[in-house]
């Protein structure tokens, strides 16, 4: 039919869409005197060029997986979850209260239980903007986007009070014992006999893994997604084939805010170790370019959450090596979800039409 | 046989002026799909031009191609002779082209005078654009009997004044050529009566125009000349009254087709569904269904027949679980059915209610759905598409799709295919197949043979009559009169969403229909 190959699709586009953005980064970095090739060498390598840079990229990645599947499967619903921000910093009270109550035992007991419990934090979050619009008809971009500001201020009064480790300036828990320390992933190489440099990197990498195949299978292979998809593409239809949604948007939004809370699991128990107020650092937002730029596909949202992984840890790097400040880094990551996110038809139409007029040419 | 002309086979008259439209030699492709080969059309000036073919026979593409919206890859367009580029609605514009689109393209909360200059205003202020328009609006209605209230809001018109309105506007850009496309799909027989009386007036006053239809019946009665289109190409082009609706279904098919529906008196069995002063209140608080009480028995087709907007649609919901009920009741097979609650269309499935719905692209099908995904659609709950955990069984839902589209004749036969790339016909027979054959006791149908192709048509009124032969009740809901003659048992006719008569096939016709669509019935003023 009228459509392109799949590999149009899927690499050329977003590859180009990639090249351009880094492009116009360049562009950035010249104006500001600094060499651009030389900025672009110690992003890479500082993100990619040792087990160090690796680790943390990975790290990153670890939170994009979870705040970018949140977002996928919403839009497969076609519910836009922008409150991916809020649900992970509850997800993180989630975490300290599992952590700070169990910490006396074994990870294997605190951590199973802190995913559940980091989970239902964040789920419970997205539940209020989910009834709203499934009951209320209340926009969820609305709703969901408020309640980052309600997560905020909670997560603030909750570390200036009942969580705060006593006697203590800082907002923020004390620190977990040894019961709720994670393997991190020098543990595991030790385990395995493999030296690695100590990064936050950790276990967490793999649940998210994990979350990728389950959203998977969830959306592709079980009655649920088919109905979700369904909906997702045409509400009347799924009323005419008896599907609720109100069934579809709460539970749909429930799965959404629980994997966003799960990103807790990696900054809070992985890196902190304790529950700090700004633990989520943005990453909720990330989540939604993660999304847009994977097409919501769980392999999709890995790669660009590899990519964004890159972009995080090297451009520290990049503000340590060169006289470029944070937000000249931000400035570019910026470009690069701007292009990745929002200006993708700047190159699919010239693509497209390009290989039309091949097709034609040649047939 | 009538031998058909070709374009270059007529007769040129000396010194006539050149044909309004010469298109010669126009292709276009989308991706492999050849929409338009090597077309070549003349109408000329001053006539009404057929243009008849099934869906995706090209003739969309082609009006898409005169008025602006693709460019065709290759060929040649005049336009009174001169030849023309057309690449976008201004240019057909400027070239003295107009279309009335199937669904119509006004602003709604705008009345007809703002309609009427949208896209046409003079300068930045308003007021001498109404005021220019406004006294043209006099004259044409004065000319082509096409009165409308300027003043009148656009949403609070009638269908048939609305069409009146895009007339207008086309009229009031100077339009020589009119292309209408299926212009008589949301009208009583009347308001369309009133429509041809308009195309008399303008190709009395020398305006040429070309009307694009399925309805054969409306092709004999106004054309001059018709041109026959399929699978891209054009097959005919025949002087209207030297042809006949059987043979132009056999040029547009490519083979003989049967008009008239083979079937035999109807044995209506046992009262299946009791509907009693059933009524639903639409969203914005208006009564959309008014007390309607009807029986429907075993072994029977009831139409129901009625201009778009009466009433129809909510009927089908609310018995399809789709709406809730603000009163009244049903009874299935003596059982009372639960209305009080919308979105319970899974528990009218369980009960035996199948539903083909009127508008399969917005509720029957997901159109980026495979036809596998789609072909369980409703039913994909059924415990033979379940594995453990939630998990479905794809490999269930695709066998189960490949044996109805070998029933069913579904082509391309490909499971895997999108629905969006299925011609009309196909996807109609997906829902038909999905529904029909999980053997509902009642099936409710809206709309069967909505855009879909006369060879299909036959196809899907035979399954329809043969479910009813096996002693299902079904519910016909068609805005196609022909349909409802053609299949109907029993008829009732709804007027502003109550039911303003019944009568039986053989009692009635068109114009008893028509008078009871519009809410008049004969029989009571007679009497």
């Amino acid at each position: 039919m009228n459509t392109l190959p799949k590999w149009i699709d899927i690499v050329l586009i977003p590859f180009l869409t990639l090249f351009l953005a880094f492009f116009v980064s360049g562009l950035v970095v010249v104006a500001i005197g600094e060499n651009p090739i030389r900025a672009m060498q110690i992003m890479i390598n500082g993100a990619l060029g040792s087990d160090y840079g690796i680790g943390y990229t990975l790290f990153y990645t670890t939170n994009f997986i979870f705040t970018g599947l949140a977002v996928a499967i919403a839009f497969h619903a076609a519910l836009f979850n922008i409150g991916g921000e809020g649900q992970a910093a509850l997800g993180g009270v989630g975490v300290a209260i599992v952590a700070l109550s169990l910490d006396g035992t074994h990870w294997l007991i605190t951590f199973p239980l802190a995913i559940l419990s980091a989970f239902v934090f964040g789920a419970l979050w997205a539940l209020i903007p989910a009834f709203l619009q499934a009951r209320r008809g209340s926009h969820i971009v609305i709703t969901t986007i408020m309640f980052n500001y309600i997560a905020a201020k909670l997560l603030g009064y909750l570390l200036n009070g009942p969580l705060k480790k006593p006697a203590w300036q800082a907002p923020e828990t004390r620190r977990f014992e040894d019961g709720a320390q994670i393997p991190f992933m020098k543990d595991i190489g030790e385990w395995v006999g493999l030296e690695i440099t100590r990064t936050p990197l950790n276990i967490s990498f793999f649940v998210a893994l994990i979350c990728c195949y389950l959203v998977w299978l969830l959306i592709w292979r079980s009655r649920f997604g088919y109905e979700l998809r369904a909906f997702g593409h045409s509400e009347n239809a799924a009323v005419y084939a008896g599907i609720s949604p109100f069934r579809i948007t709460m539970i749909t939004m429930i799965l959404s805010g629980g994997l966003a809370g799960m990103m807790a699991l990696n900054t809070v128990m992985g890196e902190q170790q304790k529950l700090v107020l700004d633990h989520v650092q943005g990453a909720g937002f990330v989540g939604i370019a993660v999304a847009l730029m994977g097409r919501s596909h769980p392999i999709g949202v890995l790669l660009a959450a590899v990519l964004f992984g890159i972009l995080y840890q090297g451009g520290t790097e990049l503000a340590f090596e060169m006289d470029i400040s944070r937000d000249m880094i931000i400035t570019i990551q910026a470009l690069v979800i701007l292009f990745m996110g929002a200006l993708e038809n700047l190159v699919r139409y010239p693509v497209e039409n390009t290989y039309m007029r091949m097709l034609r040419g040649s047939g | 046989m009538v031998d058909t002309l070709t374009n270059e086979g007529r007769p040129a008259a000396a010194a006539s002026p050149p044909p309004a439209i010469e298109l010669s030699g126009i292709s276009k492709a989308f991706g492999p799909v050849q929409a338009n080969k090597d077309i070549a059309l003349n109408v000329a000036k001053g006539t009404i031009h057929g243009i008849v073919g099934e869906n995706g026979a090209g003739k969309s593409t082609l009006m898409s191609i005169l008025y602006g919206f693709y460019k065709a890859d290759k060929g040649e367009i005049k336009i009174n002779g001169v030849p023309t580029e057309i690449n976008n609605s201004d240019d057909a514009i400027a070239a003295g082209i107009g279309m009335v689109h199937q669904h119509f393209m006004l602003v709604q909360p705008f009345t007809v005078l703002e309609n009427v200059i949208l896209g046409a205003e003079d300068g930045a202020l308003l007021k001498p654009s109404l005021a220019k328009a406004r006294s043209a609006l006099v004259q044409l209605a004065k000319d082509y009997e096409l009165e409308v209230d300027p003043d009148a809001i656009v949403g609070e018109l009638a269908v048939g004044f609305q069409q009146r309105v895009e007339i207008l506007k086309a009229l009031y850009r100077s339009a020589d050529i009119l292309i209408l496309d299926e212009p008589t799909g949301v009208l009583t027989p009347a308001e369309a009566d009133h429509l041809f009386r308009i195309l008399e007036g303008l190709k009395a006053q020398g305006k040429t125009i070309i009307l694009i239809t399925h309805k054969l019946r409306e092709i004999m009665a106004i054309t001059d000349t018709v041109s026959v289109m399929r699978r891209g190409e054009m097959t005919a082009t025949v002087k209207t009254s030297e042809t006949s609706p059987s043979e132009l279904a056999e040029l547009m098919v490519g083979r003989r087709v049967l008009l008239q529906v083979d079937k035999t008196p109807a044995s209506p069995g046992e009262t299946l569904m009791e509907v009693r002063n059933l009524s639903v209140i639409g969203d914005n608080g208006v009564p959309r269904l008014k007390s309607i009480s009807f029986d429907l028995r075993a072994g029977e087709i009831l139409g129901v027949a009625g201009v778009a907007g009466n009433g129809q649609s909510a009927l089908l919901e609310v018995l399809g679980g789709i709406e809730a009920a603000s009163e009244g009741s049903v009874t299935l097979k003596g059982q009372p059915l639960d209305l009080s609650h919308a979105q319970t269309a899974g528990l009218r499935r369980e009960k035996g209610i199948g539903h083909v719905p009127e508008d399969r692209h917005r509720l029957g099908l997901i159109m980026p759905y495979q036809a596998w995904e789609n072909a369980c659609f409703g039913y994909h709950d059924a415990p033979e598409f379940q594995r453990s955990f939630g998990l479905i069984d794809n490999r269930a839902m695709l066998t189960d799709a490949r044996g109805k589209m070998d029933r069913f004749d579904i082509r391309p036969q490909d499971p895997n295919l999108k629905a969006a790339n299925f011609s009309g016909g196909n996807q109609q027979k997906i829902v038909l197949a999905r529904e029909i054959e999980r053997n509902p006791d009642v099936l409710l149908i809206g709309q069967p043979t909505r855009g879909v192709d006369i060879g299909a048509i036959e196809f899907i009124h035979q399954q329809i009559v043969a479910l009813r032969d096996q002693g299902k009740a079904i519910l016909l809901v068609s805005v196609e009169l022909e349909e409802i003659l053609a299949l109907s048992d029993r008829i009732i006719v709804m007027f502003d969403g109550k039911i303003s008569g019944e009568r039986l096939p053989e009692q009635t016709d068109e114009n008893d229909l028509g008078l009871l669509m519009a809410g008049i019935d004969p029989r009571e003023s007679a009497a």
